[in-house]
C-alpha cells in the first residue's frame, strides 16, 4: 500500500461526524460474551499462523503417516499405528498447549497485546480462560484429525475413553502452565527458540515415536517423569494395551500441572 | 466544564530500579482536553500509565474518575479508553477485525464501520497489522481507544510519526470527542499540538509538573509579549508610555528602533498606531512577537523541548 493511497484514505475519512456520535456510554460487555469473543479471536490468530499450523497439524500428521507406512522406528509387536497414534495424540497436546501457546503468548506480550487487553473490560483471568478455551478447541480439531487418519491407517484403539479424556485434560493443564511460564518470563525470541528446542527434544525423548524402552535404565527413570512421557505412555497403556486408570502417569501430570500453573501465576509478567 | 477533576494525581513518585521517573508529581485534570507536555524522559508516559493502572505508585495517590486505578481497576477499565504509544494489536489481525473485537468487549460500542471510515482505515482491507503503515497503526490504536464510548481517553503521543495531514485528522477527531463530552488526556512533546488542542497544559520536566494552565495563561505568565516598530530616531518614548496601559514598557532599542512590552492585544496595537498618527510618525516593520509555549518551556527549564 503506497503512502499516497494512505493519505487519500485519511483525507476521505476526515469529514466531520454527526454531533453526539462519541457521547460517552461506557460499559463492559457481559463476561461470557467477552470470553467467547476473546477465545474466537485467539483461535483465529492461531489457525491463521503458518508456523503454528506446521507445529500443530502438519508435523503430527506427517509423523503418524510416515512412521506407520515406513518401518523406520521400532514400534514393537503389533501394528505400527497402534503404537504411534497414542504418541501422536500426546504430541498434538504438547504442540498446542505448550509450544504454540508459549510462542503466541510470548509475542503477544512483546507486541503489547497483553498490555492493551489488560486495560480493556476483559479481566485478566477472563483472558486466560479464553486462551485455555482456544487451546481446547484446537486440540479437539487435532484429536479428530489424528483419529480419522489413524483409523484410516488401521488403528484399533482400546480402553476407557474417560481415562483418555482425563489424561488429555491433565496433560493440557501441565503443558499450558509450562508454556505460559516460559512466555511470561523470557523474551519473545528466547521463548521461540526454547519452545521449539524443547518440542524437538521431548518429541525424541518423551516416548512419542521412540519407546522409552530404547533408552538405558537410568535415563528411562528420569525421562519417565517428564510430562510428555507420562502423557504418551499413559495414552499408550490405555489405548494400545487396554489398561485401566493409569494413576501413576495421571499423578505425574497433576504434579507438573500444579507446579507449572502456580509458577506461571507467580512469575508471569504482562509487559 | 469546570466540574469534578477527571484525574487527580498528588505526590506521585515512581522509581524503576535506582532511577526516579516521577518525583512528587501533582496534576489535576478536569473535563476537556489536557495536554501533558514535556521532553522525552520527563515522566509523561509513567504518569499516564499510573493513571491507567499499569504502575503501582511508590508514593502518592492517583484517582481517575474518582477511582483508584490499581485497586478499583475493574470498575474503571470500562469507563476509559487507552491508546498506547505503540503496539497493542495481534500482528496477524486485520484492522477491522481487531477493532470489532475491542468493540465486542464493550456494552454500547460505536459503529465500527463508521469509525473505520472516519479514520480512513477502510483502505487497509485484508492487510494484517504488521504490514500496515505506521500512520495506519496509529489510527487503529486511536480507534481502539474510543470505540467503547469511554468518558475519558488517554492518548500517549497520538501523533508521533504522523505526516501533517494525518496529524490534523487526529486533532479533528480529538476535538470532536471533546465536543461530545469525552475528556482527553494526551501526552506530547509537540508545542503546537498542546497549543492547538488543549484547554489545559501541564508542563513536565524531570518527573515534576513545573507549570500548569491554559495555553494563554502559560504564555502570559512568562516573559511578556513584545511589539516592535521602526520610525524616525528620537521619538518621545515617555509620551508613548503615557498613552499605554500602566504595566507596559516602551524603549528605543537603537536609534529608530522601538520596542513595546506588556499585554499586547489589538487595543494596545491600535493605541500605538494612533499615537504614531498623532505624532506624524509612519511606523515601519510593525511586528508582534507572540510568546509561545516553546519560549515558556525554555524559560522554565533552560532547555529546548526537543533537545
Amino acid at each position: 500500500m503506497s503512502a499516497e493511497t494512505t493519505g487519500t484514505g485519511a483525507a476521505a475519512g476526515a469529514r466531520s461526524t454527526a454531533a453526539g456520535t462519541y457521547a460517552p456510554r461506557p460499559g463492559a460487555a457481559p463476561l461470557p460474551r467477552m470470553i467467547a469473543a476473546q477465545a474466537v479471536l485467539e483461535t483465529k490468530m492461531l489457525l491463521r499462523n503458518g508456523e503454528q499450523l506446521l507445529l500443530t497439524v502438519i508435523i503430527p500428521t506427517l509423523l503418524l503417516v510416515l512412521f506407520s507406512a515406513v518401518d523406520i522406528v521400532d514400534t514393537g509387536d503389533g501394528k505400527a499405528v497402534d503404537f504411534l497414534a497414542p504418541g501422536i495424540l500426546a504430541l498434538a497436546v504438547m504442540s498446542t498447549a505448550f509450544t504454540g501457546q508459549a510462542i503466541a503468548t510470548g509475542f503477544e506480550r512483546r507486541y503489547g497485546v497483553l498490555k492493551r487487553l489488560a486495560v480493556s473490560p476483559l479481566p485478566r483471568w477472563g483472558l486466560m480462560t479464553a486462551k485455555s478455551l482456544s487451546v481446547l478447541v484446537t486440540e479437539i480439531l487435532q484429536v479428530i484429525l489424528v483419529t480419522v487418519i489413524a483409523l484410516a491407517l488401521g488403528w484399533s484403539p482400546h480402553g476407557n475413553p474417560f481415562a483418555v479424556l482425563l489424561l488429555l485434560v491433565l496433560g493440557t493443564a501441565a503443558f499450558s502452565g509450562l508454556g505460559l511460564l516460559m512466555a511470561g518470563t523470557l523474551k519473545a525470541e528466547a521463548t521461540l527458540a526454547a519452545a521449539n528446542l524443547v518440542f524437538l527434544l521431548l518429541l525424541i525423548g518423551g516416548g512419542v515415536i521412540v519407546s522409552l524402552d530404547k533408552f538405558p535404565q537410568g535415563a528411562q527413570d528420569v525421562l519417565g517423569l517428564l510430562p510428555i512421557s507420562a502423557l504418551s505412555e499413559g495414552l499408550r497403556d490405555v489405548l494400545q494395551h487396554g489398561a485401566g486408570m493409569p494413576w501413576g502417569n495421571l499423578g505425574i501430570l497433576a504434579v507438573w500441572a500444579a507446579l507449572g500453573l502456580a509458577a506461571a501465576g507467580r512469575f508471569f509478567r504482562w509487559e | 466544564m469546570r466540574s469534578d477533576p477527571v484525574v487527580q494525581v498528588s505526590g506521585l513518585v515512581k522509581r524503576y530500579g535506582g532511577k526516579t521517573a516521577v518525583d512528587g508529581l501533582d496534576l489535576v485534570a478536569r473535563a476537556g482536553i489536557t495536554a501533558v507536555l514535556g521532553p522525552n524522559g520527563a515522566g509523561k508516559t509513567t504518569t499516564v500509565e499510573s493513571c491507567e493502572g499499569y504502575r503501582r505508585p511508590d508514593a502518592g495517590t492517583v484517582r481517575v474518575l474518582g477511582l483508584d486505578p490499581v485497586r478499583e481497576a475493574s470498575a474503571l477499565r470500562p469507563r476509559i479508553g487507552v491508546m498506547l504509544q505503540s503496539g497493542g494489536v495481534y500482528s496477524g489481525a486485520r484492522a477491522d477485525e481487531m477493532l470489532k473485537h475491542v468493540a465486542r468487549l464493550h456494552a454500547h460500542p460505536l459503529d465500527v464501520a463508521a469509525l473505520i471510515e472516519r479514520l480512513g482505515l477502510g483502505s487497509c482491507g485484508r492487510t494484517t497489522y504488521r504490514r500496515l503503515s505506521g500512520g495506519q497503526q496509529q489510527r487503529l490504536a486511536l480507534a481502539m481507544a474510543v470505540v467503547g464510548r469511554p468518558e475519558l481517553v488517554f492518548l500517549d503521543e497520538p501523533t508521533a510519526g504522523l505526516d501533517p495531514q494525518a496529524r490534523r485528522a487526529t486533532w479533528e477527531l480529538v476535538r470532536e470527542l471533546r465536543a461530545d463530552g469525552v475528556s482527553v488526556i494526551l501526552t506530547t512533546h509537540h508545542m503546537d499540538e498542546a497549543e492547538q488542542l488543549a484547554d489545559d497544559v501541564a508542563i513536565i520536566d524531570a518527573g515534576r509538573v513545573i507549570a500548569q494552565g491554559s495555553p494563554e495563561e502559560l504564555c502570559r505568565g512568562g516573559a511578556e509579549n513584545t511589539l516592535r516598530f521602526g520610525g524616525r530616531p528620537g521619538l518621545d518614548v515617555a509620551s508613548l508610555l503615557k498613552a499605554l496601559p500602566a504595566d507596559s514598557t516602551a524603549v528605543e532599542l537603537t536609534p529608530g528602533s522601538y520596542r513595546v512590552g506588556g499585554k499586547i492585544d489589538p487595543q494596545l496595537l491600535a493605541t500605538v498606531t494612533s499615537w504614531c498618527a498623532q505624532h506624524g510618525v509612519m511606523p515601519e516593520k510593525i511586528s508582534v512577537e507572540r510568546h509561545t509555549l516553546e519560549d515558556v518551556f525554555l524559560e522554565l527549564t533552560g532547555k529546548e523541548l526537543r533537545g
